[in-house]
């Protein structure tokens, strides 16, 4: 809340962006603030590199302004720009020495070599690298090569820097280190870091705010304790921390049916018998003995994990995870209970369950019994139903109906899988086809951000004709 | 063990295909017709040394127009989009397909008199004839060697990092100052290996001279191809003075490829 009060330095207004067709960046909204250390956080794909190459300036949007201490910097070249990059790859130069690495960025801005000779040798020493002139960058490790990079945009004095992944490429143990380096480092230097990172831990480690993205959109901005205790929806939840999200049906404020059980919880305003999303992180999930728990459950598998025990607890059809310090046998039953505050809900990511397709018979064969409808280009065939021609149908496809075709062939091709959320029982896939999306359910884990074909299965669907086609119109969805 | 064993037909083959010529020629150069040690052969070599000259001159002057020709090329296609890239590479490449001689025909016909060019500038009054001269030498060579030059330089331009270009701009460089801070530093191993390839060859070719040359513009490989006919021994020593300028210059190029990698 504090940071409100400071100014904002960069501003993207409405940015929308798309290569070859495809949206990148669809329409996001984001305001940094001076000295703020700010994560962008997302699965690959999601466009938070984009993002941050809007900012530098390698990327310009489609429509939208980048708005820069005041002024609107659309099209301005990188090399005008008051900020700097640490990139993915360090970048460095191989030809020249740490030296001249460092110094590159001032002798460009004609600084006398006395100034050069100083600065770099001050900023050498803040990150820890004194003594390191003269040595080709080559022969540095990925942590020095890192720190050389970190140093040559820094010493630009720049009123931002921006880091694209940065220590993607260190190991555990160098990474750890390096976070609270630069978390040091910008702490002392006072600049505005925006940061970009799929790496969940780094961004609740070292930023005052994280922005969370997925497929092209913000999901959620808010300091890492906002986003980790109040997510806004089942993405963010399962992105950030380790949580149980569960279906559950909001019956009246304060009260809520999960795992067929009814409890007590602190939310309001989702309105009477309202399909949610639930998310219970494991280490709120206390264990009682089976007669006072709220729920019960048989534990499945326990696993140490140094500071606890996860442990797998199956309840109904659905598995549980939690955390405990104390250890259960497998095979138990055991009680589990959470306070009302502990639970967390939010709204589903899609106003539907069942997959809607309104649409228009193009072809019906009564002979062969089969009839064929028009979706996102494609010819759809349904076998075993028959309609005449023009007639308007209402096809209901739950989500089990939905699978992703092993051989390639699907009714549609080229589905994006914009995110897979473990359900306890399932996961529960959502895709993007050209004009809509998809809510499947599947027992295999998918890659999110890779383009699939998505088969249909009409046994399962139910079919409604609706009356003929009103005068105004088009009638799709 | 098993990699020393692969390596055994190379060995074979450069013994018998480059070690053992080279000591044939070193043994032909020292010796007379009766076979016994002279330096005669030396002495009548030092006979040419006003071509010999001329042949590193010449060779050095189409070099230099190679890279001059060659550089900004390379450094325009690897600007293009990756397709457009691999076509005008081919492009480029396709000419080498045809025969040297032939090619070195096409050149004769373009510049005699009466040839396209002749009567292209005679339209606007000017006549002569653009063969038979050291000009036409140079073009021939520049024609015959620029891919070598190209290739090189294309090949390790291609190569650089689009990430430290970014990275340049990113830290104040404009078009200019990524080029001379980036690009050009980084080339400089493309432009030695180009230089080596067409230096090489063009100071010991024959042929492009006999034909596009005038009359004192034949070079030292020409000398070689007639005197081979003649006095073998000659031509061994000819050889190996050649090959000695060649070896320095080449000890010189690597010198000077090392200083500027680390500058």
């Amino acid at each position: 809340m504090e940071q409100t009060s400071k100014k904002v330095i960069v501003s993207l207004k409405d940015i929308f962006v798309r290569f070859d067709g495809e949206v990148i960046l669809n329409h996001i909204n984001l305001d940094i603030h001076e000295k703020e250390f700010v994560t962008i956080l997302g699965p690959s794909g999601c466009g938070k590199t984009t993002t941050l190459r809007i900012i530098g300036g390698f990327v310009d949007p489609e429509s939208g302004d980048v708005i820069f201490d005041g002024k609107r910097i659309n099209g301005m070249p990188p090399h005008k720009r008051n900020v700097n990059t640490v990139f993915q790859k360090y970048s460095l130069f191989p030809h020249l020495n740490v030296y001249d690495n460092v110094a590159f960025g001032l002798k460009l801005k004609k600084l006398p070599k006395d100034e050069i000779k100083q600065k770099v040798k001050k900023m050498l020493a803040v990150v820890d690298l004194k003594g390191y002139e003269k040595r080709p960058v080559q022969k540095l490790s990925g942590g020095q090569q890192q720190r050389v990079a970190i140093a040559r945009a820094l010493v630009c004095d720049p009123e931002i820097i921006l880091l694209d992944e940065p220590l993607g490429a260190l190991d555990l143990q160098l990474r750890k280190d390096m976070q609270l380096e630069l978390k040091e480092i910008q702490k002392n230097t006072q600049k505005t870091f925006i940061y970009v990172t799929h790496d969940q831990e780094e961004a609740l480690t070292m930023s005052d705010r994280v922005v969370v993205m997925n497929n092209g959109v913000i999901e959620q901005i808010g300091t890492p304790e906002d986003i980790y205790n109040e997510p806004v929806n089942a993405f963010v939840a399962d992105f950030i921390g380790e949580a149980n999200i569960l279906n559950g049906i909001m019956i009246d404020d304060c009260r809520i049916r999960i795992l067929g059980k009814e409890l007590e919880c602190v939310d309001k305003g989702f309105g009477k018998n309202t399909p949610v999303d639930v998310v219970i992180r494991p280490e709120d999930i206390i264990i009682t003995a089976p007669e006072e728990g709220q729920l019960t459950g048989v534990v499945e598998k326990v696993t140490f994990k140094g500071v606890h025990y996860e442990m797998s607890i199956r309840c109904g059809k659905c598995e549980i995870l939690v955390h405990s310090t104390k250890s259960t046998d497998i095979g138990t039953t055991v009680g589990m209970s959470v306070v009302p505050f502990n639970i967390q809900i939010m709204n589903k990511l899609l106003p539907f369950y069942d997959n809607i397709i309104e649409t228009e018979v193009s072809y019906g064969s009564e002979d062969e019994n089969y009839i064929e409808f028009k979706l996102e280009k494609e010819t759809i065939k349904v076998d075993g139903r028959f309609y005449p021609e023009g007639t308007r149908l209402k096809i209901s496809l739950p989500p089990s109906a939905l699978s992703l075709a092993g051989d390639g062939t699907g009714d549609l091709q080229d589905v994006y899988i914009e995110s897979v959320i473990y359900k306890g029982e399932h996961n529960e896939i959502i895709l993007e086809s050209d004009e809509r999306k998809w809510l499947m359910l599947s027992d295999t884990d998918e890659q999110v951000a890779t383009y699939v074909p998505l088969s249909f299965d009409f046994s399962k669907a139910e079919f409604e004709v609706l009356d003929p086609e009103p005068a105004n119109g088009e009638g799709e969805r | 063990m098993k990699s020393k064993l692969l390596s055994v037909p190379y060995l074979i083959w450069m013994l018998v295909f480059t070690m053992i010529p080279l000591v044939m020629i070193g043994i032909t150069a020292f010796t007379d017709n009766s076979g016994s040690f002279s330096l005669e052969a030396f002495t009548s070599a030092f006979e040419y040394t006003n071509v010999f000259l001329k042949s590193l001159w010449i060779a050095l002057l189409s070099t230099v127009l190679c890279l001059i020709i060659a550089y900004p090329l390379a450094y325009i296609i690897t600007q293009m989009r990756e397709s457009t890239q691999n076509t005008v590479v081919m492009l480029l490449m396709i000419p080498m397909w045809m025969n040297f001689l032939l090619r070195i025909y096409a050149w004769v016909l373009l510049l005699q008199s009466g040839g396209p060019l002749d009567t292209l500038l005679s339209a606007i009054g000017i006549h002569g004839n653009y063969s038979n001269n050291t000009g036409a030498v140079i073009v021939g060579m520049v024609y015959e060697y620029m891919p070598f030059m190209l290739l090189p330089i294309y090949t390790v331009m291609g190569k650089i990092d689009k990430g430290l270009i970014e990275a340049a701009q990113d830290l104040g460089s404009n078009k200019m100052m990524v080029f001379r801070k980036v690009v050009f530093p980084l080339s400089i191993p493309g432009i030695i290996s180009g230089i080596t390839m067409v230096f090489v060859p063009s100071a010991s070719t024959f042929v492009v001279a006999q034909y596009l040359g005038g009359t004192d513009d034949i070079m030292i490989g020409d000398i070689i191809d007639k005197i081979f006919f003649t006095n073998n021994h000659i031509g061994a020593a000819i050889s190996l003075v050649l090959m000695i300028f060649i070896l320095v210059f080449l000890v010189l190029m690597n010198l000077f490829g090392d200083e500027e990698a680390i500058a």
